[in-house]
C-alpha cells in the first residue's frame, strides 16, 4: 500500500497543473479569500497598534497614584498635602534633590483633526523637569523644553502629525490664553506622544487649580516596592488614593480597543461565509471540469480517496494563496498606518496599525477555514462521482 | 478449477430508471469470453454495447445476475476492491482517448504504474517499452494536444498495457479516427492479442473495425445474435 501517496501526490499535482484551465474561476476565489483575511488583519492590526501604542507607555517601577475609584487620569484629584505625605512612602526613590515624585495635571484642550478636519479632544499634560525624566525613551527632536513659570509648551509628535497648528514656533490658542510651541518630544511612539506638555505650575493658575493636581507619579527602586507603597496609603486615612503600577494603568487603558479584535473576528467571519459560497461554486466547477479526469483515473483504478484528497489540496492551495495575498496587500496599506482613536480619558490617542507575525498565523487560519470547507463537499462529490462519466461519448 | 474461461455471465440484468420510467437493457444475458479472445461487439446506437463493457469491467454494476471473471465473482465486490481488481486486471482504451491533458505522453503512460510498488527506475523502463511498442518512443515529452489523434490513441494504448494486464476493454476505440488511422489502431490491437496473449474486448459499429477481431456478437435488444467472420 505504499502506492496510495504516489496515487494522492499525483492527483495533487494534476489539478495544480491544471488551475491554469480554470484561471478565472480559480483567481475568484483566490480574492474572495484575499479580501476576507486583508479585512480581518486591518481590524487586528489596528487593536493591536492601540494596546501597544499605551501598553509600551508604562513603566514597572513608576507607581501611579489616582483619587479611589476614579480609574482614569481626567477624573482625578490629588492636594498638595496628600502629594508631601506620598513622598515620605517606603521605596520612594530620592536623589539629591529629594524624592522622585512627579505631582501633574491633565487637562483637555481641542485641536483640528488633519484627516477630517474635525475638532478633537487632546490632553495638555502639566509636569515639571522630574516628570520628564520620568518618561521612558524621551527626547526633545526640534526645539527646546519649556521654561518653567512661562506660557510655553511642547507637542508630542504623534499630535504634530495628526493635528493641524501645533508646529514648532507656532502660537496656540486655548480660551484666552496664548500658548508658545517651543519644542517637540518623542516617546518611543507610545501614548505620551499623543500630549501637549506644559510647566504645570503655569496650569494650576490658568486653570484655577490653586495647589491642587491630578495624579502623581513616583519613581520606585523596583516593582517589588508597590506593595508596601499601597499598604502605605491604605494604612494613611488621610490618602483615599488608588495607586498601581504605570505599566498595569495602561495596560488597562490598551483594552479598551480591544472589541476591535473581536468585531474584526466577527466581521469577517460573516464575509468568510460570503467568501465560502463564491469558493465552493469554484469548487463545484472544478469538480465539473475534472469530471472525465476523475472518473478516467478511476476507471485505471485510482482510489476515491485520491480524488478527494485531490479536491481539498486544490481548495486549501487556492485559498491559502490567497490568505498570502490579503496578507501582503495588509502589509503594504495598514502596516504603520497612522490613525487617531478616542482613549481611555475621552481625548484622542494616536497611533500606528500593527502587524505581527501571530497575527499572520489568525489570518492564516481563516484562509485554511475557508479552503478546508470549500473543498470539503466538492471533494465528496468528487470521490462520489460514478466511473462510467469516462465512457461519456462527448469529447 | 482449470478452465480457460476469462469472463463468465450468468443470468444478468441490468435496468436503469429515468424518473418513473424503468428501461431494461439486459433481461437475463448469458456470455463466456475465453482467455485469448479478441471479441468485437456491435449493435445499434442505444442496445447496451458500452453498459455491458462497463459491466464487464466493473465500472457498472448488473441489477442482478452473476459476473465471473478468471474464477472469482466480482459483481458483489465493493468499490475499493473493484478499484484494485481494475488495477491489476484491466487496460481501458476509450473513444476519446481520455488522457491527462497536463502531462505529457510519458506521464499519461505511468498513471497505471503509480498504482504499483515499482521504483521509479523501472516505472521509467516500463514506460519506455510500452512507448516503444506503439512506436512513440519519440513523442515522450509531448503534451496530448500536440499529438494526432491516432498518436493520442496509441499513448492510450501504451497507458493501457503499461501495467500488463490481462484484458483489453475498447470502447469505440476508432470511432473519432479516419479510416487509415482507424486500421493503423486495430493492427496495434491484434498484434497484442496474437503476439501478447491480451484478451481483448471491443465495442464497436464499424464493421470493418469488427473484422480485425477473431468473432463479432451482435447485441440487438438485449440479446446476443452470434455471427460468422465470413457472413
Ligand atoms: N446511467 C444511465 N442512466 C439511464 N440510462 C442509461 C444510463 N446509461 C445508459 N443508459 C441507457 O441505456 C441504453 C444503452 O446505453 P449504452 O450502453 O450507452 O448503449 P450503446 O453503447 O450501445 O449506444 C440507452 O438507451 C441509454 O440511454
Ligand atoms: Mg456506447
Amino acid at each position: 500500500m505504499g502506492s496510495i501517496f504516489s496515487q494522492i501526490s499525483a492527483v495533487v499535482a494534476m489539478n495544480i497543473r491544471s488551475l491554469g484551465q480554470r484561471f478565472w474561476m480559480s483567481l475568484a476565489m483566490v480574492i474572495a479569500s484575499a479580501v476576507v483575511v486583508a479585512i480581518l488583519l486591518a481590524f487586528l492590526a489596528m487593536a493591536q497598534g492601540f494596546s501597544k501604542t499605551l501598553e509600551s507607555a508604562g513603566a514597572d517601577d513608576i507607581a501611579i497614584f489616582t483619587r479611589e475609584g476614579s480609574a482614569a487620569e481626567l477624573n482625578s484629584v490629588i492636594s498638595r498635602d496628600q502629594v508631601n505625605i506620598l513622598e515620605t512612602a517606603p521605596g520612594v526613590v530620592k536623589d539629591e534633590n529629594g524624592p522622585v515624585v512627579s505631582p501633574e495635571l491633565y487637562v483637555i484642550v481641542d485641536g483640528i483633526k488633519k484627516s477630517s478636519q474635525t475638532e478633537a479632544n487632546i490632553p495638555l499634560r502639566g509636569l515639571d523637569d522630574r516628570g520628564f525624566a520620568m518618561r521612558k525613551n524621551v527626547q526633545i527632536t526640534e526645539g527646546r523644553m519649556f521654561t518653567p513659570g512661562t506660557n510655553e509648551m511642547i507637542v508630542g509628535a504623534g499630535i504634530l502629525r495628526e493635528f493641524d497648528g501645533f508646529a514648532l514656533g507656532q502660537e496656540v490658542k486655548f480660551g484666552k490664553v496664548i500658548w508658545k510651541v517651543v519644542g517637540v518630544f518623542t516617546t518611543g511612539g507610545n501614548v505620551f506622544e499623543s500630549e501637549l506638555w506644559a510647566d504645570v505650575k503655569v496650569l494650576q493658575s490658568l486653570y484655577n487649580r490653586g495647589s491642587s493636581y491630578q495624579t502623581a507619579r513616583v519613581q520606585m527602586s523596583s516593582a517589588n516596592d508597590l506593595e508596601a507603597i499601597r499598604a502605605f496609603v491604605e494604612g494613611d486615612p488621610r490618602l483615599n488614593l488608588d495607586v498601581e503600577t504605570e505599566s498595569a494603568y495602561f495596560k488597562a487603558q490598551g483594552k479598551s480597543l480591544s472589541y476591535m479584535a473581536y468585531f474584526g473576528w466577527v466581521i469577517s467571519s460573516i464575509m468568510a461565509l460570503g467568501a465560502l459560497a463564491g469558493a465552493l461554486n469554484t469548487m463545484y466547477t472544478s469538480v465539473a471540469e475534472r469530471a472525465k479526469e476523475i472518473a478516467t483515473l478511476r476507471a485505471i483504478g485510482f482510489s476515491s480517496l485520491s480524488a478527494f484528497v485531490g479536491t481539498i489540496v486544490e481548495a486549501l492551495v487556492l485559498a491559502a494563496i490567497g490568505g498570502a495575498l490579503g496578507s501582503i496587500v495588509a502589509f503594504l496599506l495598514f502596516d504603520g498606518l497612522n490613525a487617531s482613536t478616542l482613549g481611555g480619558s475621552f481625548t484622542q490617542v494616536v497611533f500606528a496599525f500593527e502587524l505581527t507575525s501571530d497575527l499572520f498565523i489568525q489570518g492564516g487560519i481563516i484562509a485554511l477555514f475557508i479552503g478546508f470547507f470549500a473543498g470539503f463537499f466538492p471533494a465528496f462529490r468528487a470521490a462520489r462521482l460514478p466511473v462510467i462519466v469516462a465512457f461519456r461519448n462527448a469529447a | 478449477m482449470t478452465t480457460d474461461i476469462l469472463f463468465d455471465l450468468k443470468g444478468v440484468k441490468k435496468s436503469f430508471t429515468r424518473g418513473k420510467e424503468t428501461i431494461k437493457i439486459f433481461d437475463g444475458l448469458d456470455m463466456q469470453i475465453k482467455q485469448g479472445d479478441f471479441l468485437a461487439i456491435m449493435g445499434p446506437s442505444g442496445s447496451g454495447k458500452t453498459t455491458l463493457l462497463n459491466m464487464l469491467g466493473g465500472v457498472d454494476q448488473p441489477s442482478s445476475g452473476e459476473v465471473w471473471f478468471d474464477g472469482a465473482r466480482i459483481d458483489s465486490l465493493s468499490e475499493g476492491q473493484l478499484s484494485k481488481w481494475r488495477a491489476n486486471n484491466i487496460g481501458f482504451i476509450f473513444q476519446f482517448y481520455n488522457l491527462m491533458p497536463m502531462l505529457n505522453a510519458a506521464r499519461n503512460v505511468e498513471l497505471p504504474l503509480l498504482l504499483t510498488n515499482l521504483s521509479a527506475k523501472q516505472r521509467k523502463q516500463s514506460v519506455e517499452t510500452a512507448l516503444q511498442l506503439v512506436e512513440l518512443a519519440d513523442r515522450a515529452a509531448h503534451l496530448p494536444k500536440e499529438l494526432s489523434g491516432g498518436q493520442q490513441q496509441r499513448v492510450a494504448i501504451a497507458r493501457a498495457i503499461v501495467s500488463d494486464p490481462k484484458l483489453l476493454l475498447c470502447d469505440e476505440p476508432t470511432g473519432d479516427l479516419d479510416r487509415h488511422t482507424a486500421d493503423e489502431i486495430l493492427e496495434m490491437l491484434q498484434l497484442l492479442n496474437e503476439k501478447f496473449g491480451k484478451t481483448i474486448v471491443m465495442v464497436t459499429h464499424d464493421p470493418s473495425a469488427a473484422s480485425y477481431a477473431k468473432r463479432t456478437l451482435h447485441l440487438d435488444k438485449g440479446e446476443f445474435v452470434e455471427k460468422d467472420l465470413a457472413a
